[in-house]
């Protein structure tokens, strides 16, 4: 049934006084306490689903299922930590929760009124609850895009409502002009959160400057770089605002129908999503006559089937039409010639996730956050060697250091930082002496890396950048659509060159072979892909050069990655001869007698590294 | 698991073009969904679409291998990918594969003979906290070293 | 029109809007180099050769596809333009197999221009080890080198976009695409009908003609063979340019001179054919009209468009004239008739016909043209294959004398010469079919509503009281327009449509010399070689109706007796067979 506004307040109204207890209200129906557990893909893969079912299970037996909720919801960022459950109206914060604890936190938490102490982080378990707001992990944070990840059950839009949900869009449908919107937008200096930074509102007055009887909406939700997650979350744990983001887009550039692209990857999220735009639907929220001013708009979910190019917002769009993902040449921008040839506005999904809360908001309310140079929050997928692992949103200007050491709770097993790689394959490696540099579209770019979409790799002296440079090569070679010839034959040949260098067979000459190569990508591509595809081997050229140096010219990988170039050996001095090692050895490449010394047959040793995992007498060498 | 459709049985891939026909843009949902109900897309499936599409055989067969999703031959019982996403592969998901292509004799992307097992390398599963990751079918395997590959093969 | 001013290296230039820089360049003689680009058929910007830089501007731009704007500084002569361009040619030459001294296409390769041009001398990025490519020669007409392939999509474009086919397509991705047939098939077992636009249209030698000239010069070896040549009407528009001579040389004397200086024993013309050709359409024309048979009818003279017809309208093969193509009727005529008055046998005659077209070499080998199991026609050469002859034995083309076909089977009126063009058939037909319904000379003999490029054609043709509406359409794409609206009952108040697989009728077939993608931005060969049909029709020849080509007239009063006699329908007329666009099995 189609709503009023007044209805869809009403429908809020209630739904907060249920779940207002999470955002630190008063509960004021009968069910006084919820469990939260997060169904986002890394909980829901350590089977975060199976604990929710038993636990609703459980609640049954002892006859609580009216009393107590459980409610899944998207991510809550700390996916290292994960499952995570958090219990309101105290908000106790549970990690690694199993789907065998429920009984015991049935009956001890729920009935007991006990803490499960094995449950808790080490860092507040003096105090476990209202955790979200003491572990260090949050405290730096500013979770914006992210706000509603967590806090609410993505699949129920009376959720989104009772926080406010399309507010904004009725603020926007029926006190404003489009050209206010866009001025809205523009004023709040919100730039793409997709890689390239343009300014979202410029992107929308030129597409709604642009003469068309058809124009299109189009989310960029194929998101693949790979370590970045942030564009999954929110369309796990918040698809309404896309949904919501997307109509005011629509409105403000005078559109009628819309896309989303989503990787066939998130199948959690494209299900998310949607149940989204069909509960929208029933509420008149899309579709014919929206809110009763007339505007028309309604969304259409297209699946990726697997291309990283896709991402590209030609290739997409070429995707979308039905084709091969090839980039178009531009001109004609998308502003103008998109989808089926109309003007077509693309956001980013994370882009899009800030919208309605600058409508609700106002510009200046975003515009104070951030540098002079990118303004706002941004979501970073932080991975690699770091203690927490996951999803967090800073502001603008926040320091590596902060996010990798404060937020990220630093390097685990007491190894030293290395590099972090931003910006996926086309950013870069930015090393200790640049920890401090506050993050911005800008001081990235003048670093040698690259916003991008926001994945943050940690590495540390365990990884070979030489060999993290080809891991990126390698993906590119993968995911080159091949159309044009220094993305398609360049890559290719960098990638040789690389594979060449960690196989002990670089020659002098070849540094210099890759800095040309890099030349002619960067000028002569197609698009971004190619353009910035040599990213990764620049960065790690112009911080790690003389590691590229040792594997040519003295032929050593000093962080001990490139199998090539590394030899175990067993020190007789240390062996006791357990034989463990023989045992364990997948190719049999290791001999000797017990109680004496064993040898590792360098012939058939394929450097695995098993040996040195196994060998509790530390007493093999690893060179 | 689903069970298949033989390539054989037509009809309800006329369905799923007849459904998205009219939708502009149809043929990667029609390859989706035909793909989803046999489990691969052949020749003899392909052309069926080309036709009714009235499109060239050479332009479905242009999508279906730009894509990496889309597979022209069946595939294993269990699907093992495992994750190479850049958080996996700092973490060692190269060793995991290694292991894994070892245990069962065949490459990345080959099925094996006795058409139980496919290895992938996936793009990013997005479950980086669990790096590295791999997945049989819908089970996820986290914290992955290459010795746990033997026992968690040992259970298919 | 809206005018833009831009500078070019500095040069001023004003240009309409809508006007690229590629195209900006050219009309000031600034030379951009290009691959990949086709004008009006590929323009993606895909080779980047064609790389500039514009002031103030990111990367660089490829010219081909960039629109020049107001106000726009274009510089193509920069460090960094002359740098990126050449690291990429030799990205491009390092995935290529360079052997261009075997190569079919060497001193008419784009890729070997562009190399001379931008000065390689090295390729710095070779590959750690050379792809090994399966060269497809199952064709009796294509063949296709991947290893030669650079990936520019032109064949693909053209394939697809103008011939409607799309046998060949762009597969795969990355390092890995390929153009190639749907699950890498040969290229005779999927769509193609053979037309050749791929291989004139490939700026390398990826995709080339199936060479059968060791065929024709064992024949001319073998002393027990008599050895006999027909060429086509649209060789002499075409030929020359393989010898340098400008686009659209007439060369219809130093053709036949050639031919001699080969060897042949005797030196024909396709031209009388298709002056027979029209005696029998013409015929069959007026009888289903004036009997009540399968209406429209359509022409049968294009092997590309026979085929096509037989994958894609199986069940609009009534509408086809019986009449077999001018080289089928040739070959007959020459196996029957000549060999019986210079009391050969049939078996000791070969017969080679000279094409601008591969689909003839599919044609050649149809069962249903032969007579008592000999072929028509022995084998079929395209007019590059005999440049190719020519210049293997030595014969300096240019400075040849005019000569004349040999008599009776070599006489031609203009009606047989402008075949070789869209609409030409048509034309030729009403002139003859006119005079015979009304029984007088007409006053008007040319028909400028069916000449000219325009893809689909419209006419009416007053014939006395009769008027017979007439339709012609070239090129695969317009093709489909066309038996599209057949099929659909839309043309039926239509008495005849002239159908020619390539653009712009054999003119601009498959097997004529090859013209680079930049030759074609200033002219269309279309139009240029059509002229010089046209020009040799009006101001060549006495005569310019099939009907009073005395040859022909000899032909029928001495063996066929009249059009579509029994003796005709024998040897003039074949039948069609439906086949499979895909054969996987």
């Amino acid at each position: 049934m189609k709503k009023s506004i007044e209805e869809l307040r009403q429908i809020g109204k209630e739904k907060l006084d249920r779940i207002g207890l999470r955002v630190g209200l008063e509960a004021k129906t009968e069910s006084k306490t919820q469990i939260m557990v997060c169904g986002g893909t890394g909980c829901h893969s350590s089977s975060s689903h199976i604990l929710i079912q038993n636990m609703k299970d459980e609640l049954k037996a002892h006859n609580l299922d009216k009393e107590v909720e459980v409610i899944q919801t998207g991510c809550f960022g700390l996916c290292q930590k994960g499952p995570i459950m958090i219990i309101y109206p105290e908000g106790t914060f549970y990690s690694h929760v199993q789907p065998s604890d429920f009984k015991e936190i049935v009956e001890k938490h729920i009935i007991g009124k006990e803490i499960v102490d094995r449950l808790v982080l080490d860092e507040i378990k003096a105090d476990p609850n209202d955790g979200l707001n003491k572990l260090e992990f949050y405290k730096k944070q500013k979770r914006n895009a992210l706000g509603n990840c967590g806090l609410i059950d993505p699949e129920c839009i009376d959720e989104y409502l009772a926080l406010k949900g399309y507010e904004a869009l009725h603020k926007v449908v029926t006190t404003m002009t489009q050209d206010e919107v866009i001025q809205e937008i523009l004023d709040s200096g919100l730039r793409g959160r997709g890689g390239a930074g343009f300014p979202t509102g410029m992107k929308w007055k030129f597409a709604k400057s642009a003469q068309n009887d058809k124009k299109f909406v189009v989310c960029n939700a194929d998101e693949g770089d790979p370590g970045a997650f942030m564009d999954r979350s929110v369309l796990e744990g918040d698809p309404h605002v896309i949904v919501e983001a997307m109509a005011i887009a629509a409105y403000a550039i005078g559109a009628d129908e819309g896309y989303v692209y989503v990787r066939a990857e998130y199948p959690i999220a494209v299900k998310r999503l949607t149940i989204a735009i069909n509960q929208a639907r029933e509420y008149g929220l899309l579709g014919k006559d929206i809110m009763g001013t007339g505007f028309n708009f309604d969304l259409h979910v297209r699946l990726g089937a697997g291309a990283f190019v896709c991402g590209e917002e030609t290739a997409l769009l070429n995707s979308v039409e039905g084709k091969r993902g090839e980039p178009r040449p531009r001109p004609p921008f998308p502003a103008n010639e998109g989808a089926f040839k109309k003007p077509t506005v693309l956001n980013n999904v994370e882009t899009l996730a800030n919208i309605p809360k600058i409508i609700r908001e106002g510009a200046q309310w975003f515009a104070n956050m951030g540098t002079d140079d990118s303004k706002g929050t941004k979501v970073f997928a932080l991975g690699g060697k770091i203690a927490n692992t996951g999803l967090v949103e800073v502001e603008m200007g926040t320091t590596l250091r902060e996010i990798v050491y404060d937020i990220g709770g630093g390097i685990p097993n007491e190894k030293a930082f290395k590099a972090a790689q931003t910006g996926g394959p086309s950013g870069g490696c930015i090393p200790t002496q640049h920890l401090d540099t506050p993050i911005d579209f800008k001081s990235l770019a003048q670093i040698g890396s690259m916003m991008g979409s926001g994945g943050l790799i940690v590495m540390d002296e365990d990884n070979c950048m030489v060999d993290v440079a080809r891991f990126f090569m390698d993906f590119i070679v993968d995911e080159s659509c091949g159309k044009c010839s220094p993305c398609r034959i360049g890559t290719k040949r960098m990638l040789e060159i690389l594979n060449r260098i960690c196989n002990g067979e670089g020659k002098e000459g070849d540094i210099e072979k890759l800095e040309d190569l890099a030349k002619a990508l960067k000028a002569g591509s197609l698009c971004a892909l190619g353009q910035t595809a040599a990213n990764p081997v620049l960065s790690t050229l112009r911080y790690f050069r003389p590691e590229y140096e040792a594997h040519i010219k003295e032929k050593k990988c000093p962080a001990g990655v490139c199998k090539n170039l590394i030899t175990f050996t067993i020190d007789p001095a240390k062996c006791v001869g357990c034989s463990l090692c023989a045992k364990k050895c997948p190719v049999n490449a290791i001999s000797g007698e017990v109680k004496s010394p064993f040898v590792i047959n360098q012939e058939e040793c394929i450097k695995c590294g098993l040996c040195l995992q196994t060998c509790k007498f530390k007493a093999i060498d690893k060179k | 698991m689903v069970d298949l459709i033989s390539i054989e049985n037509l009809e309800p891939l006329k369905e799923i073009i007849a459904q998205h026909k009219e939708e502009p843009g149809c043929i990667m949902p029609i390859l989706q969904e035909t793909q989803g109900a046999y489990g691969y897309l052949p020749i003899e499936l392909q052309k069926v679409i080309a036709d009714e599409l009235n499109v060239p055989l050479s332009e479905v067969y242009g999508i279906v291998t730009f894509y990496s999703q889309f597979t022209l031959v069946q595939k294993g019982k269990y699907k093992i990918g495992v994750c190479m996403g850049t958080a996996c592969y700092v973490r060692g998901a190269q060793n995991v594969v290694d292991r894994v292509e070892r245990e069962l004799g065949v490459v990345v992307g080959q099925t094996t003979e006795d058409k139980k097992f496919t290895i992938e390398a996936t793009r990013c599963l997005g479950a980086c906290g669990l790096a590295p990751v791999m997945m049989i079918n819908e089970d996820v395997y986290g914290a992955l070293t290459p010795d746990k590959i033997p026992d968690i093969l040992a259970k298919y | 029109m809206n005018m833009l001013n831009i500078k070019i290296n500095g040069q001023d230039v004003s240009v309409p809007a809508g006007t690229t820089i590629l195209e900006a360049a050219k009309s000031i003689n600034v030379h951009i180099p290009t691959l990949c680009y086709l004008k009006g058929i590929n323009e993606v910007g895909a080779c980047r050769m064609c790389l500039v830089e514009i002031k103030g501007g990111k990367s660089l731009v490829a010219s081909c596809v960039y629109p020049c704007s107001d106000g726009m500084e274009v510089f193509t002569n920069t460090p960094t333009v002359r740098d990126t361009r050449k690291a990429i040619l030799e990205l491009i030459l390092s995935n290529h197999n360079r052997e261009c001294t075997t190569c079919d296409r060497s001193g008419v390769c784009e890729l070997q221009q562009v190399s001379e041009d931008l000065g390689v001398r090295e390729i710095r990025y070779m590959p750690n080890k050379e792809e090994v490519y399966t060269i497809d020669a199952l064709s009796p007409s294509v063949v296709r080198d991947p290893s030669k392939c650079i990936l520019c999509g032109r064949c693909v474009s053209v394939c697809k976009d103008v011939q409607g086919l799309g046998a060949l397509g762009a597969t795969n991705r990355g390092f890995e695409k390929s153009v190639e047939p749907p699950f890498n098939m040969a290229l005779n077992d999927v769509n193609c009908i053979n037309c050749g636009q791929c291989i004139i249209n490939c700026p390398v030698g990826a995709l080339k003609e199936k060479d059968d000239t060791d065929r024709v010069w064992e024949a001319l070896a073998d002393p027990t063979k008599h050895v006999l040549v027909h060429s086509a009407p649209s060789v002499r528009a075409g030929l020359g340019e393989a010898f340098g001579l400008p686009i659209g040389s007439l060369v219809s004397g130093k053709l036949a001179a050639s031919l001699r200086r080969l060897g042949f024993d005797r030196v024909f013309d396709t031209n009388f054919a298709a002056d027979l050709c029209i005696m029998e359409e013409g015929t069959e024309l007026i009888g289903r009209v004036t009997s009540g048979g399968k209406l429209p009818m359509i022409t049968s003279c294009s092997p590309g468009w026979i085929k096509y017809c037989e994958m894609y309208y199986p069940d609009l093969l009534d509408h086809l004239s019986s009449c077999k193509s001018p080289q089928g009727m040739m070959g007959a005529v020459l196996k029957s008739h000549y060999a019986q008055s210079q009391g050969l046998d049939p078996k000791d005659v070969f017969v080679v016909s000279i094409m601008p077209c591969t689909a003839k070499k599919f044609e050649v080998l149809r069962p249903e043209l032969s007579q008592n199991g000999l072929p028509d026609n022995d084998v079929s050469i395209t007019s590059r294959e005999l440049a190719r002859m020519i210049k293997e034995a030595g014969i300096d083309f240019l400075s040849l004398p005019d000569e004349e076909f040999d008599e009776y089977y070599g006489d031609y009126t203009g009606a047989g010469t402008i075949f070789g063009a869209t609409g030409g058939v048509m034309e030729a037909a009403a002139r003859t079919a006119v005079e015979v319904i009304t029984g007088k000379e007409a006053e008007n003999i040319d028909y400028e509503a069916v000449r000219g490029v325009e893809g689909v054609k419209a006419a009416d043709i007053k014939a006395g009281d009769l008027t017979l509406k007439v339709m012609v359409a070239h090129g695969g794409a317009n093709i489909r327009k066309v038996m599209d609206d057949l099929r659909a009952g839309k043309l039926d108040d239509v008495h005849f449509i002239e159908l020619m697989a390539c653009p712009g009728g054999c003119v601009n077939g498959g097997g004529q010399p090859i013209v680079s993608a930049q030759d074609k931005m200033d002219k269309d060969i279309r139009v240029e070689r059509a002229k010089a049909l046209y020009h040799e029709d009006k101001d060549v020849l006495r005569l310019r109706k099939s009907h009073e080509n005395p040859s022909i007239k000899k032909l029928y009063d001495e063996f066929l007796e009249k059009p579509n006699s029994h003796k005709a329908h024998e040897l003039l007329h074949t039948t069609y067979t439906a086949r499979p666009k895909i054969n996987n099995k």
